[in-house]
């Protein structure tokens, strides 16, 4: 059986989120990560497990270098999570948009 | 055009923050979100209607408001809990019933909505502080007020079964 964990949890770490960031743009091996961070490597590793267990970041072998990158669907899933909120808020905002244009011409 | 709303999420202090600017002055702003006729123009997304019903802007009071759709009808209730006019203010959000007295089926939130003079406009803060995670899980997942809506006819169905397979056990 394989281990989930919760992919929230996941991304309230900050040096996971950054993780994250980093590897949006391109896939990268390990040692090539952690070159970013002050921690040691085995922390950096440790932190990369934890996103892949819960499937935020999937790794992919290329010759005899591991490469891991982002798992899109995962994370517009957590994306999607938030949607009903933003969507409230936005139109709440662009309704008051409007009231105060109103006001403002008064 | 629309400004853009930032949301950032801070699970770990079980925060939301919302921040928006807007092309207006902070004077007005800052009208715009505590003066009850202001307030009912906006504050809910259509096609929901929003009425006052009582609106006591002073640290202590709270505004209470009708929420009107198609074929439903629920409350909310705002209490201030401190005002520094022009800067911030706190307030603690929750639904409740038509005498304001505050539902105990959905989280409560504490919002601290800061407004800030920019350049061209005001920028506000909503900082939404949930009492715990789950908490704030539930209110997301609920969504907006679609979500509530939804999330509250589903009550009402479960509550009903739930009375109607009582009956059906006593009988």
């Amino acid at each position: 059986m394989e281990i989930r964990r919760d992919p929230f949890q996941a991304i309230a770490d900050p040096t996971r989120r950054a993780i994250l960031a980093l590897i949006a743009f391109q896939a990268m091996t390990p040692n090539a990560l952690a070159e970013h961070f002050d921690t040691s490597r085995q922390a950096v590793s440790k932190h990369i497990k934890v996103l892949t267990e819960c499937q935020l970041v999937k790794q992919e072998q290329s010759g005899r270098e591991i490469y891991y990158q982002i798992n899109a669907p995962k994370m517009k899933e957590i994306a999607d999570w938030l949607a009903p909120f933003t969507k409230l808020w936005d139109t709440r905002f662009n309704q008051l948009d409007k009231v105060l244009k109103n006001l403002n011409t008064k | 055009m629309n400004n853009q709303t930032v949301y950032t999420q801070d699970p770990v202090h079980k925060r939301l923050l919302v921040t928006r600017d807007f092309d207006a002055p902070l004077e007005l702003v800052w009208r715009a979100w505590t003066d009850r006729e202001i307030l009912d123009q906006w504050w809910i997304p259509d096609p929901y209607k929003c009425e006052t019903k009582t609106m006591n802007f002073i640290e202590g009071g709270y505004w209470h408001f009708a929420v009107t759709g198609p074929d439903m009808q629920m409350w909310g209730r705002m209490d201030f809990t401190k005002i520094v006019t022009y800067s911030y203010f706190t307030i603690i959000d929750c639904f409740c019933d038509a005498n304001a007295v505050p539902s105990t089926d959905f989280p409560a939130a504490t919002n601290k909505n800061t407004f800030r003079k920019t350049n061209n406009g005001t920028t506000v803060e909503v900082e939404v502080t949930f009492a715990s995670e789950a908490d704030m899980m539930k209110t997301i997942e609920m969504g907006g007020l679609q979500g509530f809506t939804t999330a509250h006819f589903q009550l009402d169905k479960l509550l009903e079964k739930m009375i109607k397979d009582e009956k059906a056990i006593t009988v």
